[in-house]
């Protein structure tokens, strides 16, 4: 909402300046999202008469003027302008002048002759794009008045963003009624007095649809000039608040909108036939709007017709074929309330809004309909003439404003400070707010331009918005004391992140929708969720794991020449399940994900360079998850390189995989080699284990180094598995420290070397027993391995 | 006796004239081995006088525990220059680079939802989580959004597909951590609801949420942290309180200035829009738009099942984008969602 600050001066006028105004607004609610000045700085610029203009004797484009500034003397002044011409009034900017630019005005010789003064363009004031000729003012035009003040230069446009349970607010006295009531002033309002019918031409209404146009107003005029010219002082207030001026018919419409927020609406009423309808839209009805648009409407779309066809979308827009035009010479005035859920919505769906839509879908004062199209009569017929027909009004059951009880003690309760009824009182009477008071209680019945109190605290919310929120106070709150829990079996988030950053990864945030191609490769996923109404196909469809997203951060790394990158990120991932929750249908397991290329440590001095490779995200997932139990299965994944590859398995369940991104995406994505990547369920990394005591050994223990042959295709892991239960009970740990083939190990084979360690909690080992036991493994590895002893 | 002392004198000097261990071993013997002159001496005693044998024996010996004394000062001073040759030579260039891995770090979001989440733990908050596909019922109606209110359009809600293609009805992605609110409180009501009083419900929300609308200042997917605290009494002054405070902790300034004006959400009533004004640094001065928030509305308490006249509570909704922004100096936004690692090392 924009509007002339002037013109809100006529209304109400505190002693304040603009800044404070603006500020007290800002502090109601009613945000002032700009405050400009209507022309730039300049003075010395007054009305001057032209009295006689002559060639420069010595210049072919330039004028020598005298002209008559109300000094007595005439000034002789040289111009530039083609359209300067005797008795016209135009600005004259005097000597000493400081013009927009910081041009300064001197008495000067222009081709030899002294000029003393410069008539002025409305670019060169900065009010006005026109630079073409002089700025030529209305013929009484006081001669010698400074022009500022003559043109209203010094107001201030103010811009409201307006919240939308405010529409009481988008009009002149809906904001010259909160400015009284925020700053205590008298706020006055003109008086509207009844333009009598002097014809009788009139139209039935009907309301077909009472519940979405409980009332409606119209009245003819007839023997309109359309064509007769819109007075400036309206001109500038409609210019000044956004609207551009179009016809004087058009122009009062809008103007009473502005004044009194009351959209109207002027048909042709040689166009109309027979009464007028409020009805809701036929199935197929069709309409040409005034915008030019033809639109299918739908059955709850609320109408105005006459007997025979639609004229206009309710509310919202006119009908092209029965608008107004300057030909106009008889019209029918519509001032109507239509219910918000009825228009609501409506305008959007078609792609278009208008400043009535705006209004009637937030509420518009149904008190205020009779006043309106009286104030247009008015002016209608005090600019363009005519005679107007009496007022029909067709009315059904308008909202109701029931009382709502405001206690005093809850307001207090509320907002936290105490209030007394008797300054709850004086606030409700600053906004016009009627009530009955029942002790502490007031029973407040809303006015009707207020769609916004309902309840008690709608009551609540005024008096401090009345109070100042600033007014109140904000001390640290008290509370019940409780310590929160401290799960020791479940680590936190910020545990898990902090892992990752120490071990070299950097974190990332993608976004959760992706390329629909991206799930075809890196989840095999023909069928994901999609959206309805993505804003661009590379967002088009929910993830349902992360590589995506970090394939395509290492892609825009590397194109910026970053060599070495190791990212993480943890976000939720979308897949379709009959079973999922909390939202039917879905599952939305929180997932982390992280990736690694380059070298395998930093680039440096003393490296070897070795590029990073599947083992080295295992020992990140393993120091991650350490102590969990964690398997990793040779698995196949539709993103990864199937012979190098992984499932992790913790206590049975499958958390997530690891693996070298598969050759055929490599090559895709146009990487220079494959990252290795990794994703796990992020509840199974927060689980943790309560550490449990087990006795620590007095005794030495004994360690012995075993290397043994087996098939190059033994998995260590079965080795391992196959162990389990057959190792005698003093061999506390079993580790491999070098796997081998190649020359000395027969082909197809490959040796692995084990260091046992032994150790009694209750005794120093023997030597005997320790031989033993070493034999025992490897009678039991021949046996169920076919391992032989390395030579 | 002259001859012992010129003895002694010219083991010390032979002696101080090696450096190297093995020379001075050998050099030892021509005095104290087998055959040494200090041996032979000693050898010789048998044939003195027995009157004389006393006297020369301890002279003997004196000189033979100098002449031991010189070959031990030579050895450690030997053994000393050899370390001290070994530990030059070892000596590192200690401004080489050091060769462990570097370490990574945290999404700029992220370090500021850490502190989020950190200050208000301190007081008591606890931290909960809710779905990104969200039912329409937890996004909007449960916050008292109505069906015909526009936040609901096509214009700024993302929606899904069903599997045959049509838009799936009652789900979204949700636009506002708010419907975490609405959960956590049907939730608390399901377990404490029989309770003659409910204990308080603190908590923050922080997620990311999802908008139709992009350019410099918005994401279709951004971040959002809700706050809530419903309980007996809690009231407006409590509001202005905790959010004063949190954002004078967060910036680490006592003198930010913050200000809090009437506003409109469907969820809250009394509601307002929280400003704050740096003191010094670029934005000196200039009001900045950074949170919404308000008194919970008795509907919304209603629709989980709390009763409103004996509960009251307040939310609030930050931007974590914005808040980081303005506290690292950010100046666009999508810098946070293109994972280039020039700009995320830069909150190592």
């Amino acid at each position: 909402m924009k509007f002339s600050e002037s013109w809100l001066r006529t209304l109400v006028d505190p002693q304040l300046s603009s800044e404070e105004l603006s500020h007290l607004l800002t502090m109601a609610g009613l945000e002032v999202e700009e405050l400009d000045p209507v022309a730039p700085a300049f003075h010395n610029v007054v009305i001057a008469r032209v009295l006689e203009v002559t060639k420069h004797p010595d210049a072919d484009r330039l004028n020598v003027c005298r002209v008559d500034m109300g000094e007595g003397e005439p000034r002789t002044i040289v111009c530039g302008a083609p359209n300067v011409a005797v008795g016209l009034r135009v600005p004259c900017a005097l000597p000493g002048a400081v013009l927009p630019g910081g041009f300064t005005i001197k008495v000067a010789k222009v081709r030899g002759i002294e000029s003393s003064g410069m008539l002025c363009s409305a670019k060169e004031l900065g009010i006005a794009e026109d630079a073409s000729g002089l700025l030529i003012l209305p013929e009484d035009a006081p001669v010698g008045k400074d022009v500022r003040a003559y043109l209203d230069l010094d107001d201030r446009l103010f811009t409201l963003k307006l919240t939308p349970n405010r529409a009481d607010c988008l009009s002149l006295t809906g904001i010259a009624r909160e400015v009284a009531a925020i700053t205590g002033t008298h706020a006055s309002f003109p008086e509207v007095p009844e333009v009598p019918a002097s014809i009788d031409k009139r139209r039935d209404i009907v309301l077909d649809a009472p519940a979405a146009c409980p009332l409606y107003c119209g009245r003819v005029i007839s023997g309109v000039d359309a064509k007769a010219p819109t007075p400036d002082w309206m001109k500038l207030r409609l210019e000044r608040s956004g609207i551009r001026s179009i016809s004087a018919l058009v122009d009062v419409t809008n103007y009473v909108m502005l004044e009194l927020g009351q959209p109207l609406h002027a048909f042709d009423n040689h166009s109309l036939d027979g009464a007028i309808h409020a009805r809701m839209a036929k199935p197929g009805e069709k309409l040409l709007l005034l915008n030019e648009q033809t639109i299918g409407l739908d059955a709850d779309v609320l109408m105005i017709a006459d007997d025979s066809k639609p004229l206009a979308m309710a509310g919202i827009m006119g009908g092209e074929e029965s608008g107004i035009t300057i030909e106009t010479t008889e019209l029918f005035l519509e001032s109507a309330f239509f219910a918000p859920g009825a228009i609501a919505g409506r305008a959007r769906r078609y792609g278009f809004g208008s400043d009535a839509s705006h209004r009637f879908e937030r509420g518009v004062d149904f008190g205020g309909a009779r006043r309106a199209i009286e104030r247009a009569t008015r002016l209608i017929v005090d600019i363009c003439g005519g005679q107007a027909g009496p007022v029909v009004e067709a009315a059904a059951e308008l909202p109701r404003r029931a009382p709502v009880r405001l206690r005093t003690s809850r307001a207090t309760r509320v907002l936290g400070m105490t209030f007394t009824a008797d300054a709850i009182a004086a606030l409700f009477q600053g906004l016009g707010l009627s009530f009955v008071r029942e002790g502490d209680d007031f029973l407040v019945t809303p006015p009707s331009w207020r769609f916004d109190i309902e309840i008690e605290e709608d009551l609540i919310e005024e008096i401090a918005r009345l109070h100042g929120y600033d007014n109140i106070p904000a001390p640290a709150p008290l509370g019940a004391l409780a310590m929160m829990p401290q799960t020791e079996g479940e680590r936190p988030l910020q545990r898990i992140r902090q892992v990752l950053v120490d071990r070299g990864y950097q974190e990332v945030v993608n976004f959760a929708f992706v390329e629909e191609a991206w799930e075809k490769d890196f989840a095999a996923n023909g069928n994901p969720i999609r959206l309805a109404n993505p804003i661009a196909s590379q967002m088009a469809v929910m993830r349902s794991n992360l590589f995506g997203g970090l394939v395509a951060n290492l892609v825009t790394n590397l194109r910026r020449k970053q060599g070495r990158v190791r990212l993480f990120e943890t976000g939720r991932c979308f897949h379709r399940d009959a079973q999922g929750g909390p939202v039917d249908g879905f599952r939305q397991p929180w997932r982390l994900a992280g990736l690694a290329y380059g070298s395998a440590l930093p680039e440096g001095w003393g490296r070897d360079g070795r590029k990073v490779d599947f083992y080295d995200l295992k020992g990140d997932l393993e120091a991650l998850l350490a102590p969990l139990p964690l398997r990793f299965e040779k698995a196949v994944h539709p993103a990864l390189h199937p012979g190098r590859s992984a499932r992790l398995v913790m206590e049975g369940r499958e958390i997530g995989c690891i693996g070298e991104l598969h050759p055929q995406w490599v090559q895709k994505y146009d990487l220079p080699a494959a990252p290795v990547v990794f994703e796990i369920d992020l509840e199974a990394a927060k689980a943790a284990h309560l550490p449990a005591y087990a006795e620590v050994s007095k005794f030495p223990p004994v360690v012995r180094d075993l290397a043994i042959v087996v098939d190059q295709g033994l998995e260590l892991q079965r080795l391992l598995d196959g162990l389990r239960g057959k190792v005698p009970a003093i061999v506390q740990d079993i580790q491999l420290f070098d796997v081998y083939a190649g020359k000395g190990v027969a082909e197809n084979k490959k040796s692995l070397a084990f260091r046992i360690v032994m150790q009694d909690t209750q005794r120093t080992l023997q030597d005997s027993e320790v031989d033993a036991a070493v034999q025992q493994l490897m009678a039991y590895l021949e046996q169920e391995f076919a391992a032989q002893l390395r030579a | 006796m002259d001859n012992l002392d010129i003895l002694v004198g010219e083991a010390q000097a032979a002696f101080a004239a090696i450096s190297d261990p093995d020379a001075l071993e050998q050099a030892k013997a021509r005095y104290l081995g087998k055959s040494g002159q200090i041996t032979e001496l000693l050898k010789g005693l048998g044939k003195l006088p027995a009157d004389e044998k006393k006297a020369a024996g301890a002279a003997i010996n004196r000189a033979k525990e100098a002449v031991e004394a010189a070959l031990n000062a030579r050895r450690e001073a030997i053994r000393q220059a050899a370390l001290e040759a070994r530990l030059a030579e070892e000596a590192l260039d200690v401004t080489l680079p050091g060769r462990a891995e570097v370490r990574g770090g945290l999404h700029p979001v992220t370090r500021t939802l850490e502190r989020i989440e950190a200050l208000f733990r301190s007081i008591g908050f606890e931290v909960a989580d809710g779905p990104e596909i969200e039912a329409d019922f937890q996004n909007f109606t449960a916050l008292n959004t109505p069906e015909d209110h526009p936040a609901r359009s096509m214009h700024d809600t993302f929606y899904l597909q069903d599997e045959s293609g049509k838009v799936a009805e009652g789900v979204l992605l949700r636009t506002h951590t708010s419907p975490i609110q609405a959960r956590y409180m049907q939730a608390h009501v399901a377990k404490y609801g029989h309770l003659e009083r409910m204990p308080e419900i603190r908590i923050i929300a922080p997620g990311r949420v999802y908008r139709v609308d992009s350019d410099a200042t918005h994401s279709p997917m951004f971040h959002q942290v809700e706050g809530l605290w419903v309980g007996e009494g809690v009231s407006f002054a409590d509001l202005k309180g905790v959010v004063a405070d949190f954002l004078r902790r967060f910036f680490e300034s006592d003198d930010l200035k913050v200000r809090f004006r009437p506003s409109f959400f469907p969820f809250t009533e009394p509601s307002a829009e929280i400003d704050v004004a740096f003191m010094s640094g670029p934005l000196e001065g200039r009001w900045l738009e950074i949170a919404g928030c308000g008194m919970v509305h008795p509907n919304v308490l209603r629709i989980a099942g709390i009763d409103p006249e004996k509960y009251t509570g307040f939310a609030f909704g930050f931007g974590p984008d914005r808040l980081t922004m303005l506290r690292y100096g950010v100046n666009d936004l999508r810098l946070f969602f293109e994972g280039d690692l020039r700009f995320l090392r830069q909150f190592v």
